[in-house]
């Protein structure tokens, strides 16, 4: 334990970016299932099928990273885990609920009798909704610093709006990939009518984070700061331009590049994840309470690492491992 | 009503909700598993059918399972802060442990085992099967470790207020865990058997004549009538072991209130806490004495000990726990009394021609299993008040400030959506056993044995 220092230091580092990483998977990956289901409604009946057939072997592994972030947040981080959720207590509420209609009706819209496979169907979307507007919502009060003012709640709904229209983006990006034909043409126009969600929820965040609190306007504005942080924005815009000038000429011929816009809304996913968590460090909760301050005892934190040194590479194996089975177009889903 | 009881409401229908789905996954993994190996060994084309039939029970229960049980992982921080802030550093660890060791490994072979059936060779797919199943106990497993310390907390020691753990070995086997655990999984195997046997009494009743109704049926009264003997002994074991650690919890299942001797055994009563004695008793002399002790004349803790000198109420509210008791071991006796004459009839008749009655009887069970571990789990978590953590965290140090109306308005919300969700699951799990009489093909695929790839079914476009 004292081989890297001061356990108490490097301890709540660790699993801050060890949360930090599961926060971010998740929000690529259960982003794209999520916004799958955002779109349902926009295609037909037969595609409908074939777009929960896109994320159907994967949905449920994705939401696991979700339990896990807030896992390590519970574990190792509990007062603030407490602190964070009491306050989104509404919010997460909206949430739960939107992740078990989705995850219910993904199962009932195939197994139900036909007659009501229509109301499970709007039911995943009704879930889907909830639960990415939701999660855009407390991402707007975790910025504005989990106080329930008229303003932080205005600016709140804006990035609910932003990140779902980015989820459903992500979403057809994925689907670009993942599907031929009509189908992919269909996504390709969903992700040229969803980028904006993603590049002003983008751009919303990064204009109102500096100036929620002067700390963090020191760190992006002071010399040599702001060149370290400098590539950010710079790869950040060349990512939209370069999605931009891809989605025109979609689809290629030989269904070349269509990995591209899903790698590059990845990129910017991370991109604006790194800038915030940057901006944010060392808070678990903005402005009051530390990574150092909320920590488990080290002890405690040391032989929940001990574990992850050894599962998480499995877990990481056996995750490819599903997406190099489940890889190349998406076919019917059947269980035999 | 005020926020105390509301979370506590409002927990204990999330959990009563959730623990409905992995009752059934835990076993049926195992059953699936059982059927996938059999059909291996045999070639019986009975054994797929009924894999194919059970598997889609199988990923309904695990989806239900799963967004259920994430409600869980945020309900700590929501309604119950104060439990982490207290005992995080042992309730940690061993949620990660969960979700590293067993959440992932589900998860992800959960999308091979129901989808990847023709993109992978056999074996992988039994293997996937495997993990799942392996991946359901083993979140059992640490899931119970976490709940029996909860019950039987060691291994600890208290610095300025915050529990830190000592001794993982000790925390980990702490002494209500082995017969915590033992008991689970044998109700979750209960559950099971009676289920696959309901449904498939279902299906015959409807006019079902296949192998494999007949194949399953069997397997589920078998495996009853062998699981609840056992499970009998290890309820039995538990008791004891709650009678040394948690006396108050034994004395309001058995509802005496004077600790004495030669007690009896209650059948039926009204526990008045405030009278402080039962209504309308019902008792067989000297049983209850008999039961825990194993001595006619054996003592028994009573409730009126853990009533402190001011007054204050230190044991479980009674009549909660008195008929949560009742419910389980009744249904138990039930679970009995038909796997036994099922096996009976099985032996004289055969599954083919099981007289109807009893077929009746099955599918009025099928969903048994849930009424006794959800009275069990009322019993012994209702049992543990008015402590969250036994003699270290009250259930009301641990409960967050938010507002009583959020906390209702909330439990409404989720009472609604639940009611909802279990009518669908029950109605879809009937719907697809009537499909499936009406004798919709599962598969036309030809199934390959062990170790034959599946060559005609790779998917175009590979």
């Amino acid at each position: 334990m004292e081989t890297f220092g001061d356990p108490a230091i490097w301890l709540p580092w660790a699993f801050a970016a060890l949360m930090g990483l599961s926060i971010l998977i998740y929000v690529v990956l259960d982003g794209f299932d999520l916004g799958v289901g955002l779109l349902v409604p926009l295609a037909d009946d037969t595609q409908k099928d074939r777009l929960v057939a896109s994320i159907g072997p994967f949905w449920d592994a994705n939401e696991t990273w979700l339990v896990l972030a807030v896992g390590l947040l519970l574990v190792a981080f509990p007062t603030a885990h407490g602190e964070i959720l009491t306050s989104l207590y509404l919010p997460v509420f909206v949430m739960l609920i939107g992740l078990i209609l989705r995850g219910v009706s993904f199962e009932m819209r195939a197994k139900a009798p036909l007659t009501q496979k229509k109301l499970w169907n709007g039911a995943f979307f009704a879930g889907s909704l909830m639960a990415s507007l939701s999660q855009g919502f407390m991402l707007g009060m975790y910025v504005m610093g989990l106080t329930w003012t008229l303003p932080h709640v205005a600016f709140a709904l804006l990035t609910a709006v932003f990140l779902t229209v980015g989820y459903s983006f992500i979403g057809a990006a994925w689907l670009i990939w993942k599907t031929e034909g009509a189908l992919q043409t269909r996504a390709i126009s969903w992700a040229k009518g969803g980028i904006w969600g993603l590049v002003m929820g983008i751009a919303a965040i990064s204009l109102a984070t500096p100036f929620v609190s002067t700390r963090i306007f020191d760190k992006w504005f002071s010399w040599p700061e702001a060149l370290y942080l400098s590539p950010l924005p710079i790869i950040s815009g060349a990512l939209v331009v370069f999605l931009w000038w891809q989605l025109s000429r979609m689809p290629l011929k030989n269904d070349g590049w269509s990995w591209t816009p899903f790698a590059a809304a990845t990129g910017l996913f991370t991109l604006a994840y790194g800038g915030m968590a940057y901006s944010f460090y060392p808070y678990v909760v903005p402005e009051k309470i530390t990574i150092y301050e909320a920590a488990s005892a080290p002890e405690s934190l040391f032989i929940i690492l001990l574990g992850t040194l050894f599962v998480l590479p499995a877990i990481l194996s056996y995750t490819v491992l599903s997406y190099y089975i489940f890889r190349g177009k998406a076919a019917e889903l059947k269980y035999d | 009503m005020d926020t105390l009881l509301l979370s506590r409401i409002q927990f204990g229908a999330n959990i009563s909700f959730h623990i409905l789905f992995p009752t059934i996954t835990i076993a049926l993994g195992w059953m699936l598993l059982f059927f996938k190996l059999r059909f291996a060994r045999t070639g019986e084309r009975k054994w797929m059918d009924a894999y194919m039939f059970w598997v889609k029970v199988f990923a309904l229960s695990f989806a239900m399972g799963v967004v259920s049980g994430i409600t869980m992982s945020f309900q700590f921080g929501t309604n119950w802060p104060g439990f982490m802030e207290k005992v995080g550093n042992v309730a940690g660890p061993l949620l990660a442990y969960e979700i590293m060791t067993a959440f992932f490994l589900e998860a992800v072979f959960l999308g091979i085992m129901l989808f990847g059936a023709s993109r992978v060779k056999s074996w992988v797919h039994t293997l996937a099967t495997f993990l799942v199943a392996f991946g359901t106990t083993m979140s059992t497993f640490w899931i119970i470790v976490l709940n029996s310390w909860m019950h039987t907390p060691q291994g600890y020691e208290m610095i300025d207020g915050v529990v830190h753990a000592s001794n993982w070995f000790e925390i980990i086997f702490n002494p209500s865990m082995p017969y915590r655990f033992v008991h689970m999984m044998l109700a979750s195997g209960l559950t099971v058997a009676f289920l696959i046997a309901g449904i498939s009494a279902l299906r015959m009743l409807w006019g079902d004549r296949g192998e494999d109704v007949k194949a399953v049926l069997r397997v589920g009264i078998i495996t009853g009538a062998a699981l609840i003997p056992l499970q009998i002994l290890a309820g039995d074991l538990h008791g004891l072991n709650t009678l040394e650690n948690q006396p108050a919890k034994v004395a309001a299942m058995e509802g005496n209130w004077e600790t004495q001797g030669n007690v009896p055994l209650v059948l039926f009563a009204l526990p008045d806490e405030d009278a402080r004695e039962n209504r309308f008793e019902v008792a067989i002399p000297n049983v209850a004495s008999l039961i825990l002790t194993h001595s006619l004349d054996g003592e028994v803790p009573g409730l009126n000990d853990f009533v402190g000198p001011d007054g204050e109420i230190m044991h479980p509210p009674v009549a909660p726990v008195f008929w949560g008791f009742r419910i389980m071991v009744g249904t138990g006796m039930a679970m009995l009394a038909l796997s036994w004459g099922g096996l009976l009839l099985l032996r004289k008749y055969g599954a083919s021609d099981m007289p109807r009655l009893p077929l009746y009887v099955f599918s009025a069970m099928s969903f048994s299993g849930w009424i006794a571990t959800l009275a069990g789990w009322y019993t012994t978590e209702i049992g543990r008040q008015p402590w969250l953590v036994q003699g270290v965290l009250s259930t009301k140090e641990a409960v967050s400030d938010v507002p009583v109306g959020m906390v209702l308005s909330t439990l409404i919300g989720y009472l609604i959506v639940y009611g909802l969700l279990i009518l669908a699951y029950i109605g879809v799990i009937t719907y697809l056993a009537r499909r499936a009489t009406r004798g919709e093909v599962y598969s036309n695929r030809t199934y390959p044995r062990r170790g034959e790839a599946p060559v005609a079914s790779l998917q175009p476009g590979e």
